[in-house]
C-alpha cells in the first residue's frame, strides 16, 4: 500500500538528487537498501500523536518545514579553535569530527591504533572495509515501523565507523563529536554511526551534538552497536544542540552472551528532542545500564524512550533517568522492558525521577512492562515533585540563601546521574554546565 | 538581653498554638522549655528558627534588638540562631563537608570574616568532630543519609560547634536517644557553652536535664508558660507530672 504524505514528499527530490550523486554505487545492495527504506518512509509518513509512541510528542514542526539536505554545500569555515569549544579539554582521546554530518578529516585525530581496531568515517569505510559493513548496517536498526530510522536508512551516507577486533581493550576514548553550524536556510543531516565490537574487547565512546548559531536545523542520527560475548561498552552521549534545533536519535544495541553495555544520555540543548535507546540483551548473563538527564527551559521538549529486550535468561538491566524542568518546558520518559519466556532469573529496574522547578513544566512519565517469564524480578518506579521543602528549610537555617540552598539540591539531584560518569574531565564540564544553568535558570523561574 | 518574646500567638492551620507566650533570655543563660504533648513546644522552635507554616497572629520577637520576624531563616542562622532538629533532614547527594563548608562560609561573609578554604575548613573540622566524638568518615556521606537516631542527633551538634552559634535551640535533642548517646550529645553542648551565647532546651522529659543543667526552666501548658522557675522545677514535674499545672492554666 502506497500512502502519499505531502510531507515525505519533499525528501524525495533530495532522494533522487542523492542517488544522483553516488555514481555506480547506485548498483549495490545498500543501495537496494536505501530505496527500500526510502519507500517504506513514504509509506510510514511522520508519526502523529495518534500512534502510542509519540503520544506526547508532536513532531509537526519538522514535518511541515521543508529542510534542504545538509550535503549541499553547507561546509562551513570552522577554525580548531571554534572545534575545541566543543571538545572535552584534558581528555586523551581518538577524536572524530563531523561538521554538518559529513566527516571532517582535518579536525580529526586518531592516534596509533592496535592491529583490525577501525576509527573512521562510514563513507570511507563503504569503499575500504564493505564486507564489514554489509555484515552489520542497519542489522540491528529496523526500520519498518519507524519513520525516522527508515529517512535515516534511505540517506545512510556517512558517520562514525569503529570496529574493534576480538581481545582488543582500547585504553582511551573515542570522542565523536557531530557539530551543525546554521545557515540561512534550515537543513536536516542524518549522521548514520556502525560500532562493532569483537568478544571479550573493551571500548569508551563520548558522543557529543553541538550546534553554533540560531537558526533552525534537523540531526536525524541513528547509531547501531554490536556488543559481542563478554565485550563491555561504555557511552556517554551528550546533547547539546541550538535552541532552535530538532534532534530525533535512536540507538540500536544488541548485546550477547555476558556483554555489558552502559549509557549515560545528558540531553540539555534543542527545542524538540527525541531520544530513543533500544538494546536487545541477546545472550545470557548480559548486562545493561541506562542513565539519563534532561535539563528543559522554556519551551524545550525533550522525550526520552528506552526498550530493553530480555531476550536471554540471566540478564541484568538497570534504568535510571532523570529530568529537571523549568518554565513551560516538556519532558516525556517511556521505558519499556520486555521479558520473553525464556528469560528467566531476570533482574531489570526502572527508575524514573523528575524535578519541576516551575509552575508550568510538565512530565508525562510511563513504564511499559511486558513479562512472558514467571521467575523474574521486575521493578519500575516513578517519582515527580519540587524541592523538597524540609531539606530547603534545613539549609536556609544554616545560613543559605533560598537560591542558593536551591542550586544546591538541584544540582545534588542532577549530580547523582553525572557522577556515574567514569570520565573525570567530563564529569566536571557537565558539573559546571549545570552550575551554569541554574544561574541562568534562575532568571527564568517564576517569582516564588 | 539577647532574646524576649512578647505575648507570642502563633497559630497552624487556623488553630492556635501559642497562646501569649513570653520569655526572656540573657546571654550566658540556659533555659529549659518542658511542657506536655502538644503544649507548643516545637511550634516555639519552630517559630524562633522561622518555619514558613506558622502564622504569627499578635505579639513579637525581639533578638538583640530586632524585629525577628521580619528576618528570614537564614538572616536568622547569619545573625546567630541555630536550630538542632527534633528530626534531621536526610539530604541524599550533599555531603556533609561541602554543605557545612558552604552554610560556614556564608556565615563567616556575612560577619565580615573572610571565607576558608577546603584545607582550612578540613582542619577546623577534624578539631569539632571530636567534640561529639562523631567519626569522620561521616563527613563524607550526604547529609544524615543512613544515620542512626544518635548520630543524627550528634550531627547536629557537631555543626553547631562549627557554626558557633549566639542562640542555639535544641529541639527535643534527647528524643530517640539511649543513655550514652545522651551523655555524648549533653557534653558536647555544654563544651560549646560561652559567657557569650545562650541555649534554649526544649524538651519533654527531665533527664536531659541532669546533664545539662539549666539556670532556668519554663513550663508551656496550651501555649502559655505556666510557670518558670530554677532547674528543680524540673525535678519537681518529674515527680508529679504535668496536670497540677494544667488547672492553673485554665482561662
Amino acid at each position: 500500500m502506497q500512502v502519499t504524505d505531502q510531507k515525505t514528499a519533499g525528501y524525495q527530490s533530495h532522494f533522487e538528487k542523492f542517488e544522483k550523486s553516488l555514481n555506480g554505487e547506485s548498483k549495490t545492495p545498500l543501495h537496494a537498501l536505501r530505496r527500500a527504506a526510502m519507500l517504506k518512509f513514504h509509506e510510514l509518513g511522520f508519526p502523529t500523536t495518534r500512534q502510542e509512541d509519540w503520544r506526547f510528542t508532536n513532531v509537526a514542526p519538522i514535518a511541515d518545514t521543508g529542510f534542504s539536505p545538509a550535503l549541499n554545500g553547507f561546509t562551513a569555515r570552522m577554525t580548531r579553535k571554534e572545534i575545541d569549544q566543543h571538545m572535552c579539554r584534558d581528555l586523551k582521546c581518538d577524536a572524530l569530527v563531523f561538521i554538518n554530518g559529513s566527516f571532517a578529516k582535518e579536525f580529526s585525530s586518531v592516534g596509533m591504533l592496535p592491529g583490525g581496531v577501525r576509527i573512521g568515517s562510514l563513507a570511507e569505510a563503504l569503499k575500504s572495509d564493505p564486507d564489514i559493513v554489509d555484515a552489520h548496517l542497519s542489522k540491528y536498526a529496523r526500520f519498518d515501523r519507524n519513520a525516522f530510522t527508515a529517512l535515516s536508512t534511505a540517506f545512510i551516507r556517512d558517520g562514525a565507523f569503529m570496529v574493534v577486533p576480538d581481545g582488543v581493550v582500547l585504553d582511551r576514548p573515542v570522542n565523536l563529536l557531530f557539530l551543525s553550524t546554521t545557515g540561512e536556510i534550515p537543513f536536516v543531516a542524518h549522521p548514520r554511526n556502525l560500532i562493532i565490537t569483537g568478544k571479550e574487547s573493551q571500548l569508551s565512546i563520548v558522543e557529543n551534538y553541538a550546534g553554533i548559531g540560531h537558526n533552525v536545523y534537523f540531526t536525524n542520527a541513528v547509531t547501531e552497536i554490536l556488543v559481542a560475548e563478554g565485550a563491555h561498552v561504555e557511552h556517554e552521549r551528550m546533547q547539546h544542540e541550538s535552541d532552535n534545533a530538532f534532534h530525533i536519535s535512536s540507538m540500536h544495541i544488541e548485546q550477547r552472551q555476558g556483554s555489558s553495555y552502559t549509557s549515560n544520555a545528558i540531553s540539555y540543548g534543542g527545542s524538540l528532542v527525541r531520544n530513543d535507546i533500544a538494546s536487545v540483551l541477546n545472550g545470557e548473563g548480559a548486562e545493561c545500564t541506562l542513565n539519563g538527564l534532561s535539563l528543559a527551559t522554556g519551551a524545550q521538549h525533550i522525550d526520552n524512550h528506552t526498550m530493553i529486550d530480555h531476550a536471554k535468561p540471566r540478564c541484568a538491566s538497570h534504568e535510571l533517568y532523570k529530568s529537571i524542568l523549568e518554565g513551560k518546558s516538556r519532558g516525556v520518559f517511556n521505558g519499556k522492558i520486555i521479558v520473553r519466556q525464556d528469560a528467566q532469573k531476570t533482574d531489570a529496574k526502572q527508575t524514573n525521577k523528575t524535578l519541576l522547578l516551575s509552575d508550568d513544566a510538565t512530565i508525562d512519565t510511563k513504564p511499559e512492562l511486558e513479562i512472558f517469564a514467571d521467575d523474574v524480578k521486575c521493578t519500575h518506579g516513578a517519582t515527580v515533585g519540587r524541592l523538597d521543602e524540609e531539606q530547603v528549610f534545613y539549609l536556609r537555617t544554616r545560613g543559605l540563601a533560598l537560591d542558593d540552598a536551591r542550586d544546591l539540591l538541584t544540582n545534588a539531584f542532577a549530580s547523582d546521574v553525572i557522577n556515574r560518569i567514569r570520565i573525570e574531565p567530563l564529569r566536571e564540564l557537565l558539573n559546571a554546565m549545570l552550575h551554569v544553568r541554574l544561574c541562568k535558570g534562575r532568571l527564568m523561574r517564576s517569582p516564588l | 538581653m539577647l532574646l524576649q518574646i512578647n505575648n507570642l500567638h502563633a497559630s497552624i492551620n487556623g488553630n492556635e498554638i501559642l497562646r501569649g507566650v513570653d520569655l526572656t533570655v540573657n546571654v550566658g543563660e540556659v533555659h529549659a522549655i518542658m511542657g506536655p504533648n502538644g503544649s507548643g513546644k516545637s511550634t516555639l522552635a519552630g517559630v524562633l528558627a522561622g518555619r514558613e507554616v506558622y502564622n504569627i497572629t499578635e505579639g513579637e520577637i525581639l533578638y538583640m534588638g530586632n524585629n525577628l520576624l521580619e528576618m528570614a531563616p537564614e538572616d536568622r542562622a547569619r545573625e546567630g540562631i541555630f536550630l538542632a532538629f527534633q528530626y534531621p533532614v536526610e539530604i541524599p547527594g550533599v555531603t556533609n563537608t561541602y554543605f557545612l563548608k558552604a552554610a560556614l562560609n556564608s556565615i563567616r561573609k556575612h560577619r565580615g570574616m573572610e571565607e576558608l578554604d577546603a584545607v582550612e575548613f578540613l582542619s577546623l573540622v577534624k578539631e569539632k568532630v571530636k567534640l561529639v566524638e562523631l567519626d569522620q568518615s561521616l563527613l563524607s556521606r550526604p547529609v544524615n543519609e543512613g544515620f542512626s537516631g544518635g548520630e543524627k542527633k550528634r550531627n547536629e551538634i557537631f555543626q553547631m560547634a562549627v557554626l558557633e552559634p549566639k542562640l542555639a535551640i535544641l529541639d527535643e535533642t534527647d528524643s530517640g536517644l539511649d543513655i550514652d548517646a545522651l551523655r555524648i550529645v549533653a557534653d558536647g553542648v555544654n563544651k560549646l557553652r560561652r559567657s557569650d551565647n545562650a541555649t534554649v532546651v526544649v524538651t519533654h522529659y527531665q533527664r536531659l536535664l541532669n546533664y545539662i543543667v539549666p539556670d532556668f526552666v519554663h513550663v508551656l501548658v496550651d501555649g502559655r508558660i505556666a510557670k518558670s522557675g530554677g532547674k528543680d522545677l524540673a525535678l519537681e514535674l518529674e515527680e508529679k507530672g504535668y496536670d497540677w499545672l494544667k488547672e492553673d492554666v485554665e482561662l
